[in-house]
């Protein structure tokens, strides 16, 4: 078997937008001037910024090229370790894409947009079922917004008990995000160690939680690829203290239909709809975070909220203690669509299939690749697994080195350098969606990788080689940053 | 299922690979007390053939734009997409790749997002513009946030003219971290009023957005003067970057920090989200600044190519020192509008912004003539507001039960603004539409 999936074709260079045009030039129909010209109010026009000018074929071509230059999950195996790049049915662009949703304007009176209500409503109901929880909002943008809700829902919740909180556990496995959503609600952000098995152990909590904490931010799977099988006790340890158990859902993948997570005591939970549910990552978003809470805490979630009245939907703002107001309007609607999609195609049956060949493949991947690389931890593991560079690196080879040589087989490399408590990490998550046929060639790669690492290393420190550019100077780009193309007219 | 592709067959050798006899022993790691007591309950699977019609069925129960007359602006605008921008962007190797972490394999994305900072630098007269917020809300939010970062006061003025809905978010956003925030009153004109910003000396930021949420065009220098003098950020929010193609740029008026919706640059309303924050400051101010930032560098062969940069402001480095939580944001959005930009032109965005304004000046007119009187005086762009008799309550409830929507009610949002409502015409709005709905009127 071949593992190298990468060919070398013919693509092409492709100057910036403002080299490509010229003067005069236009991409743009305008609809007709069925109406006068009236004057302009005096000292307050100004000439229009410098933009290039290109025709319908410049722009075209110039984004089909820059296309070309990416890898995504349309073109190749994507494990990038806890962002979930499952394949974007396509059937779920076409939803999104339906006038009724795509131009509806945001304010239409309650009469004009009951589907959309309605749908809105409809996703709420099943993401409560799916995880457990009682009450739901669609508001938040992505995952980290989801977890300033969170976070926003503490602050509200230990204020009206009358005892404000300064402090909050963070494990040192989790995202960076949830130090940093914490700190916007002046928490500071106190680490509890992993314990020897890449989970968090009870007694750390334990001596940690204080009345004085907010409560415990927890992300299970964690992002080492392990479920945190003390959850349900230091949820009991945390709510003792009177404290609050945030779920960060990053990686639901692995355990969709499995885990209750209202009964393991997560208080709040934020979801990744660009993960779990399949909407696309956009290069970089946009996503959504939607945020499940238990009962009591339904009160502080963001307003409004799609209530129904008789066999109408509305929305209300009548919820005194809500947290406000994260977006201007209902969230990222048009993600919502496509994950709501998602779900009536899958149903509860192929939901939980999902999750399973989620965690066989990563697996698979486990055990094919332990031979070769440094497990982090050598147990079965959920929907990820991490490996490190410990073997290669008395080669004078790195997991920078690794990752970029993976692009020459043609596969995008995993996440690199995270979580942090692993010196050199390689966390990779096959997701579902990729074939057996697919990570063989993956474990073949990776098998040749570590092959040359040993007798021809400097392939890997010279990789990529097969890609648009060879590596490029990041510590340069940051001495001196160029942030635009163009003069500014400032 | 056909986003699953195992065979039993595949599934039987991995799992004696992997040494587990049955998918579900792979859960075994996970305690009793963890699992679920009793199974999802989910409706059942549809197939492509029947999603395409119960999705059609929602969508069917609201009205678009296209379908209805809607003279609705005030944070969402409807405009007109060209179909080529609507097909590069949808390109998959845009739409299903993810943050370009590993430049070698996202040049693509990179060098496109490059071009976004570039042009929507250009657009709102800044050096520096970010790689996208979620919202214009938010974006207003973290700008915010930024100055009291780089001033160390904690204190913020905004205009009462701002989209009310955005200073709720504000409220969200600084309320627990203990910032106050103070309002600045509008007056007759419907514009900010000057004399309301006596002294900035204690404010990190003074935030005003033009054109405001009336429509009216602020005379935002005046605000940054004194902000300046009193050692403050002056802000500028903006709902409607079209009206850039016409009127003066935040940057080119004094603006610190340009942040507001991009929905307008060729993204679908959607209602309401996903749109594109917009976020562009100084260059003296960068490493304050939140949100990623490509730049350009060289590669090993000295070929220009793009990277993320100055990440150690972000989050996944500086975790709770990082300059916001941002992570994902709207990227794709972003590379939209940029292709929206680069496909009107210079002298494209400057024909749009003017159709805009004469539409709406059009309809304007048109409702003055008919006796409906225009309470603010200052101008306007492409939304302006009107202000009804009281039996226009009832014309506007039977317009909308034919799919006319004749403006937004600002008395929802302002109790004293009674009868006072908020009409938007852009260029998907012909002439036919706009005296349909003129004749409707009766003053």
């Amino acid at each position: 078997m071949n593992p190298v999936q990468a060919a070398t074709g013919l693509v092409f260079e492709e100057p910036l937008l403002w080299e490509r045009g010229r003067e005069g030039r236009t991409g743009f129909s305008l609809p007709r001037r069925d109406v006068e010209e009236t004057p302009l109010p005096e000292g307050l026009a100004a000439e229009p910024p410098e933009l290039p000018e290109l025709s319908e074929v410049d722009l075209v071509r110039h984004y089909v090229r820059l296309s070309q230059w990416n890898v995504a999950v349309d073109t190749a195996m994507y494990p990038l370790g806890s962002c979930t790049m499952k394949y974007n049915p396509k059937t779920n662009e076409r939803q999104a894409a339906l006038p009724g949703f795509a131009l509806a304007h945001p304010l239409l009176p309650e009469s004009l947009c009951q589907g959309a209500l309605e749908l809105i409503a409809a996703l709420e109901c099943l993401l409560a079922e799916i995880t457990g929880l009682d009450a739901v909002t669609l508001q938040p943008g992505a995952g980290a917004q989801g977890e300033l809700a969170g976070m926003l829902i503490f602050h509200a919740y230990h204020r009206r008990r009358g005892r404000p909180r300064s402090k909050i556990l963070v494990p040192d496995t989790a995202h960076g995000t949830n130090p940093a959503s914490a700190a916007l609600c002046g928490y500071r952000a106190v680490p509890v160690a992993s314990g020897g098995r890449g989970i968090l152990e009870p007694p750390s909590v334990a001596a940690l939680m204080d009345e004085e904490t907010a409560g415990i931010m927890i992300t299970n799977p964690n992002t080492l690829g392990l479920f945190e099988e003390h959850v349900a006790e230091i949820a009991r340890i945390v709510h003792e203290k009177g404290g609050l158990v945030y779920g960060d859902g990053a990686n639901l993948n692995a355990v969709l239909g499995r885990v209750d997570m209202g009964r393991i005591g997560v208080d709040v939970l934020h979801l990744n709809l660009h993960k779990t549910f399949s909407t696309p990552h956009g290069g970089g978003g946009p996503g959504a975070g939607p945020v499940c809470v238990r009962r009591d805490l339904e009160p502080f979630l963001p307003v409004p909220r799609v209530v129904r009245r008789g066999d109408r939907f509305a929305w209300s703002e009548d919820f005194p203690l809500s947290i406000g107001k994260l977006q201007a309007f209902w969230g990222n609607f048009g993600v919502l669509v496509r994950a709501y999609s998602y779900i009536r195609s899958m149903g509860a049956a192929h939901l939980e299939q999902a999750s399973r060949l989620a965690v066989l493949n990563a697996n698979y991947l486990r055990v094919g690749l332990r031979e070769h690389y440094a497990p982090a931890y050598d147990r079965p593991c959920m929907h990820e697994c991490v490996f490190s560079d410990a073997r290669q690196r008395p080669l004078g080879v790195t997991t920078l080195d690794i990752a970029k040589r993976l692009m020459d087989y043609g596969f995008h490399p995993p996440t690199v350098y995270f979580p942090l408590v692993v010196p050199g990490a390689l966390m990779i998550e096959p997701t579902e969606t990729e074939s057996k046929e697919m990570l063989d060639l993956f474990l073949a790669a990776m098998a040749a990788i570590a092959r040359e690492a040993q007798e021809q290393p400097e392939l890997l420190r010279a990789a990529p080689t097969r890609c648009l550019r060879r590596r490029l100077d990041e510590v340069g780009a940051a001495r001196k940053p160029k942030l635009t193309g163009l003069p500014s007219s400032a | 299922m056909r986003y699953l592709p195992h065979t039993p067959e595949e599934v039987a050798a991995m799992l004696a690979r992997v040494g587990v006899d049955d998918l579900d022993r792979l859960f075994d790691v996970i305690p009793p007390e963890c699992r679920r007591t009793r199974p999802m309950v989910l409706p059942e699977p549809m197939t492509e053939w029947e999603l395409d019609r119960h999705m059609e069925g929602l969508a069917g129960r609201v009205t678009s734009w296209r379908a209805g007359r809607v003279f609705l602006g005030a944070g969402s605008y409807p405009h007109f997409i060209p179909e080529a921008v609507r097909f590069v962007t949808q390109r998959s190797e845009f739409v299903t790749a993810y943050t370009p972490y590993q430049p070698e394999m996202s040049q693509g994305t990179l060098q496109a997002i490059f071009e976004y900072q570039t042009l929507a630098a250009r657009l709102l007269g800044l050096e520096v513009a970010n790689a996208s917020m979620y919202d214009g809300a938010s974006a207003l939010a973290e700008a915010l946030l930024m100055a009291v970062r780089l001033t160390g006061r904690r204190a913020v003025a905004l205009s009462r003219a701002v989209h009310p809905l955005y200073r709720r978010v504000v409220d969200t956003y600084l309320g627990p971290a203990g910032i106050a925030r103070r309002e600045i009153p509008f007056g007759p004109a419907g514009t900010t009023d000057p004399a309301g910003l006596e002294d900035a000396g204690e404010l990190a930021a003074v935030a005003i957005q033009s054109p405001n949420v009336f429509g009216c065009l602020e005379p935002f220098s005046a605000f940054a003067e004194r902000a300046h003098a009193g050692g403050a950020l002056a802000v500028a929010s903006f709902t409607e970057p079209l009206a850039f193609g016409l009127f003066a740029s935040p940057g080119s008026l004094g603006a610190d920090i340009a942040c507001g919706e991009g929905q307008s640059l060729g993204i679908p309303p959607s209602f309401g989200g996903p749109g594109l924050g917009m976020f562009a400051a100084r260059l003296a101010h960068v490493r304050q600044m939140p949100g990623r930032l490509v730049g350009e560098t060289r590669d090993l062969e000295g070929r220009r190519g793009f990277v993320l940069t100055l990440a150690t402001r972000e989050q996944h480095i500086r975790r709770e020192k990082a300059t916001s939580n941002i992570c994902t944001n709207n990227s794709l959005c972003a590379l939209t509008a940029a292709a929206y930009l680069a496909c009107l032109g210079k002298s494209g965005l400057r024909e749009l912004a003017r159709l805009n304004r004469d539409k709406a000046e059009y309809l304007k007119r048109g409702l003055a003539a008919k006796g409906v009187r225009l309470p603010f005086s200052a101008p306007t762009f492409n939304e302006f507001t009107a202000l009804f008799p009281p039996a226009f309550r009832e014309t506007h409830r039977r317009l909308a039960e034919r799919g006319v929507v004749a403006g937004f009610p600002l008395e929802r949002w302002y109790p004293e603004l009674e009868g006072h409502y908020l009409l938007c015409a852009t260029e998907v709005h012909e002439r036919a539409d706009l005296d349909a709905l003129i004749a409707e009127v009766h003053a």
